[in-house]
C-alpha cells in the first residue's frame, strides 16, 4: 500500500520539480508561467483569503465558486442520467424505439458541445439553463451509448431463465436487463462526469457569470495565471474525486462482479 | 392413468436456416410423457435434442406438428414447465436465496406464503448455510444446485432438463444424480431429461428414447424396469449392464450409418 503510493506520487513530484527548476532557472518567459510556490500561495488565498479583501478580488471565493460548479455538474449528470438510462434500456430493448431514436441521437452525437454554444445561449441567454443544457447534452450522450450497449449485451441464456421462471416483460427489465447492463451503465456515467465538467467550464467561461470557468476566464484577462493555475487544479481535483465517488459507489452496487473477477 | 401426457409431440418437425441454408433439426418426433414419468432422451450431440426441450419449454416453436402441455398447444414459457439448463443461467448479481426465490418474487406473493417450503428445499438440495452468497463464489456443483433449487421451489408440472450436469465433473455429476433420484422419489416430478450419457439415462428414467443422428429421430423408445428407490449401485447390476448393452447397440449402428452417409 506505502509502496504503491510511493509510486503513485512520484511522477507528479518530479514534474513539481521541473516546474519550479524551469520558472527558477528562465526557461519560460518570466510573467507568463507562475511558480509553484506562487500557485499555491494564491490558491491558499483563493480559499480561506487574505489579511485584507482589497488584495485580491478572488480571496476567499474559491468555496462559493466550486459551489456554483459543483452544483452545476451535479444538476446537469443527474439530468442526463435521469433521461439517458431509462431511453438506453428502451433503444437496447425494444427494435421500435431503437429504430425510432437511434439515428436521431447518433446524428446528433456528434455535434460537439461546444458547437452547442451560441444556440444555448441565444435560447436560454447567460443564466444557469444554459449551462445545464450543456451539461445535461454532454454527460447524455456516453450514459444513453453504454446504457443501450450494456442491455443488448444481455445473456439470452438469463432472459429465457426469468421467463421460464414466470417474468413479464417489466420483471425482466427491471431484475434482469437493468441489472445486467449496469457494468456498462457505470461506465457511461464516469464518462458522462467527465464530459460534465469539461462542459461546466466551457459554459461558465461564457455562457454564466459564476464558477470555476468564470473565474479561469476572468483571471486569465486580468493576466493571473497563478488562480488561472489554480483554477486547472482544482477543476483537475473535483474531476477526478467525482470519478471515484463514481467507482466507488459501483463498487459497492456492482459487489458481485468483484467477487466474479477474483473467483 | 387417466388425463392427457403432461408434455406430447406429435410428428414434430423443425428446420433451421443457417447461410441461406435449410438444415433439418428435427424429422417427425413423437413422444409422449405421463404424468409422474422420469423420461430421458438420449442422443448423440447436435441431434437436436436440444431444439426438442426448447419446445417443450415454449424458447422456440416447431416448423411443422404439435407441441403439447396437458393437452393444450405450447404457446410461450410458463413456470409450470420449469427448465434446468446446461449452464446453471443463475442470475449473478442475486444471492443464492434470491435467486432461489426469483420465480416465488415475481409471482409477487408475500415471503410468509413461502418461506417454509424454500427453507425446505435450501435443505434438500444442501445449500442450507449458503444461502447469501453470489453465484460466483460457489463451485459449478453449487450452482446447479441452485438452478434446481429455484425451479422446484415453483412446484411446477414438469421439469425440464437439458443436460443439466453435463459440464460437471466425474465425482459431482454422480453426486447430483443422487440427488436428483432423491428428489424423484419425495416428490415423483414429472421430468424429461436431455442427455448424451447412456448410464445416466437409465439409471434416473423410467423411459428412454434413443435419438438418431442429425436429422435427429427417434430410433427406439425402451422401458428402464429397475427397481426404485435406486441409487448409483445399480449401475453395477447384471440387468443394467444388460440394458446398457443394447442402448450401446443402437447407437453403435447410428454412428456406423452416420458416418457410412455424412451430412451433404
Amino acid at each position: 500500500m506505502a509502496r504503491r503510493l510511493a509510486l503513485a506520487v512520484l511522477l507528479p513530484l518530479a514534474l513539481l520539480a521541473l516546474w519550479a527548476t524551469a520558472v527558477q532557472q528562465r526557461w519560460v518567459v518570466e510573467g507568463i508561467v507562475p511558480s509553484p510556490a506562487q500557485v499555491a500561495r494564491s490558491w491558499y488565498q483563493w480559499i480561506v483569503g487574505g489579511p485584507t479583501r482589497s488584495l485580491s478580488p478572488y480571496s476567499g471565493t474559491w468555496l462559493a465558486n466550486v459551489a456554483y460548479s459543483g452544483r452545476r455538474v451535479l444538476e446537469g449528470f443527474v439530468l442526463a442520467a435521469v433521461v439517458g438510462i431509462p431511453l438506453g434500456l428502451f433503444i437496447g430493448w425494444n427494435r421500435l424505439v431503437a429504430r425510432l431514436v437511434d439515428p436521431s441521437v447518433q446524428l446528433l452525437r456528434p455535434v460537439p458541445i461546444t458547437a452547442w454554444l451560441p444556440f444555448a445561449i441565444a435560447v436560454f441567454g447567460i443564466y444557469d439553463a444554459s449551462a445545464l443544457f450543456l451539461i445535461g447534452l454532454g454527460a447524455f450522450y456516453p450514459i444513453v451509448v453504454n446504457t443501450t450497449h450494456g442491455v443488448r449485451d444481455t445473456n439470452l441464456l438469463l432472459l429465457r431463465a426469468a421467463r421460464m421462471l414466470g417474468a413479464g416483460e417489466a420483471a425482466i427489465l427491471t431484475k434482469v436487463v437493468f441489472r445486467s447492463a449496469l457494468p456498462s451503465i457505470f461506465t457511461g456515467l464516469r464518462l458522462g462526469i467527465g464530459i460534465a465538467w469539461t462542459a461546466v467550464i466551457v459554459a461558465e467561461m461564457i455562457a454564466v457569470k459564476s464558477g470555476l470557468g468564470y473565474v479561469l476566464w476572468d483571471a486569465y484577462y486580468v493576466g493571473r495565471m497563478d488562480i488561472c493555475v489554480a483554477t486547472m487544479f482544482s477543476v483537475g481535483l473535483l474531476g477526478f474525486l467525482s470519478d471515484r465517488a463514481l467507482q466507488l459507489l459501483a463498487r459497492v452496487i456492482l459487489r458481485w462482479r468483484t467477487l466474479e473477477a477474483h473467483g | 392413468m387417466s388425463g392427457p401426457p403432461t408434455v406430447e409431440l406429435i410428428d414434430v418437425w423443425k428446420e433451421f436456416a443457417t447461410g441461406g441454408r435449410r438444415v433439418e433439426a428435427l424429422q417427425g418426433i413423437s413422444v409422449a410423457v405421463e404424468r409422474n414419468e422420469f423420461a430421458a432422451i438420449l442422443g448423440p450431440s447436435g441431434c437436436g435434442k436440444s431444439t426438442l426441450l426448447n419446445m417443450v419449454a415454449g424458447f422456440d416453436a416447431p416448423t411443422r406438428g404439435r407441441v403439447l402441455f396437458d393437452g393444450g398447444p405450447v404457446r410461450a414459457p410458463d413456470p409450470r414447465r420449469a427448465v434446468v439448463f446446461q449452464e446453471p443461467a443463475l442470475f449473478p448479481w442475486y444471492t443464492v436465496l434470491d435467486n432461489i426465490t426469483f420465480g416465488l418474487r415475481t409471482r409477487r406473493q408475500p415471503p410468509s406464503v413461502w418461506r417454509a417450503k424454500v427453507d425446505a428445499f435450501v435443505e434438500l438440495v444442501g445449500l442450507r448455510g449458503f444461502e447469501s452468497h453470489y453465484p460466483a463464489e460457489l463451485s459449478g456443483g453449487m450452482k446447479q444446485r441452485v438452478g434446481i433449487a429455484r425451479v422446484l421451489v415453483m412446484e411446477p408440472d414438469v421439469l425440464l432438463m437439458d443436460e443439466p450436469f453435463g459440464s460437471l465433473d466425474a465425482q459431482t455429476r454422480s453426486l447430483m444424480q443422487e440427488l436428483l433420484l432423491a428428489v424423484w422419489e419425495r416428490h415423483h416430478q414429472t421430468v424429461l431429461f436431455v442427455t448424451h450419457d447412456i448410464e445416466e439415462a437409465l439409471l434416473l428414467a423410467d423411459s428412454v428414447c434413443v435419438m438418431t443422428a442429425r436429422p435427429g429421430r427417434i430410433k427406439k423408445r425402451l422401458t428402464v424396469e429397475l427397481p426404485r428407490p435406486r441409487s448409483l449401485e445399480v449401475t453395477t447390476s447384471p440387468f443394467f449392464n444388460e440394458l446398457k448393452r443394447e442402448v450401446l447397440g443402437l447407437i453403435r449402428e447410428e454412428s456406423v450409418r452416420a458416418a457410412a452417409d455424412p451430412p451433404p
